[in-house]
């Protein structure tokens, strides 16, 4: 039935406020980036949600793989000591 | 299925997770893992490996669940342009146009998932993908705004307060957008079926009118009895749903049933009463056999419904084409400068 090509793929960030940082919201298709720019405040912002909006072509983003999160994510796994818990501090110093 | 490099939709460069890799033979062992997660009350993200039962059935349920929010535009669409005052109708049509964008989380939920929108909606033209009993009934009077609001859109919310703790992340999200601006839609339903009822008795007898038509339908589109739910067990197994549909179904009537004597309205249920012993409303047996034959097509305006959504969707498509266009020469321009 449809034989149209979809439209692409953008994924929608909003900055909520000035002073926080965009945040992925979700995703639509537009034909190209001013569209998907009105459709994003239409669709994500009908009730001042957001000050700022990014689009992003879905297809230029590149994602680590879930499959090897273990392994990818294993170098800070075994660094405790880059909390500051890891250091025990004598009772008499009050804050530090 | 999606190509690779994307972050959410399909996979980057490995097969959609238990695509078709995993569809061969036995248990994988990948599934204890992912049972784990949902055990542990975690999410399960797009890119997660997953059962291919349970892509498909979230695929099902929030494709339907996407279709009902464009579908449900139309019943109450019929009103907009006979609202009887400016400020009805401001709100009649930011309900509507909530809709739309409810409809819209919900696709872009789906399509995390590796299916493309424009093939789900192309099921819902075929009759291949369903979406809820309750659209195919019509909006006679003004009241129905009225009724939709408090009793549709209530039983609603019901359904989808549990849904933002589905195991499958990008619909708990689009369903927790979804609740927040739900409760205006019924609020504002509510506010227009007390105006009515405490209106001249002619608003009043309309007030009770649509709420004679609407209360079972509502009640029975929670679904059909625990005892004949075909997907209910594994779903709970799997996080989606939370709740029985008998269990969804008390809570809902358990909520709307003392709203009515706010309301100064009667339901049509003869046998609704506060049951002090089980601190719950005892009521009727819906008519299911009407659900089925309702979900079935036969209801009052399932072709109406489906024929207006295709009519809209080919009206609009020389508007998808110019957009196309524009977009394809504009880009040709910008690579030659």
């Amino acid at each position: 039935m449809s034989e149209e090509t979809p439209a692409p793929l953008w994924e929608v960030f909003i900055r909520s406020k000035r002073g926080l940082s965009h945040n992925h919201v979700g995703s639509l298709h537009a034909p190209d980036a001013e569209m998907a720019l009105r459709n994003a405040r239409d669709v994500y912002t009908r009730r001042m949600e957001g000050v700022s909006i990014w689009v992003v072509p879905s297809a230029v983003i590149t994602a680590s793989s879930p499959d090897e999160k273990d392994s990818f994510f294993d170098p800070a796994a075994d660094k405790p000591y880059r909390h500051p818990t890891f250091y025990s501090i004598p009772k008499e110093v009050q804050q530090l | 299925m999606r190509s690779s490099g994307q972050i959410e939709h399909g996979a980057a460069g490995v097969a959609p997770s238990g695509g078709e890799t995993a569809a061969s033979a036995g248990p994988d062992p990948r599934e204890a893992e992912f049972q784990a997660l949902i055990d542990a009350d975690q999410r399960i993200e797009p890119r997660d490996w997953m059962p291919e039962a349970y892509r498909k059935t979230l695929i099902r349920q929030i494709a339907q669940h996407a279709h009902s929010e464009i579908i449900g535009m139309q019943p109450e669409g019929n009103w907009i342009t006979r609202a009887p005052s400016l400020r009805r109708k401001a709100i009649l049509m930011a309900k509507v146009q909530d809709e739309a964008g409810h409809g819209l989380y919900l696709y872009c939920a789906a399509e995390t998932l590796g299916v493309d929108r424009a093939e789900l909606i192309d099921l819902l033209h075929e009759g291949r993908q369903k979406y809820s009993s309750i659209f195919n009934y019509p909006t006679l009077t003004w009241a129905d705004v009225g009724a939709i609001g408090w009793l549709v859109d209530g039983a609603a919310i019901t359904n989808q307060i549990p849904l933002c703790r589905c195991s499958f992340g990008p619909y708990g999200r689009a369903m927790v957008r979804v609740c927040k601006e739900e409760s205006f839609h019924q609020r504002q339903g509510f506010e227009l079926l007390y105006a009515l009822s405490h209106g001249t008795p002619a608003q009043h007898e309309m007030a009770q009118d649509a709420v004679n038509r609407w209360w079972w339908p509502s009640i029975e589109m929670l679904g059909p009895p625990d005892t004949e739910s075909t997907h209910s067990a594994q779903s709970m197994a799997w996080g989606i749903k939370r709740f029985s549909n008998d269990e969804l179904r008390q809570r809902f009537v358990d909520m709307v049933a003392p709203q009515a004597v706010v309301l100064g309205l009667t339901p049509p249920d003869p046998e609704l009463r506060w049951n002090e012993q089980r601190g719950h409303y005892d009521f009727g047996q819906p008519d299911f056999e009407e659900l089925r034959r309702v979900v079935g097509g036969d209801g009052p305006c399932n072709r109406q419904r489906a024929a207006h959504h295709l009519k809209a969707h080919e009206d609009g498509a020389w508007v998808r084409e110019a957009a196309a266009a524009y977009a394809a020469k504009h880009a040709a321009t910008t690579a030659a400068a």
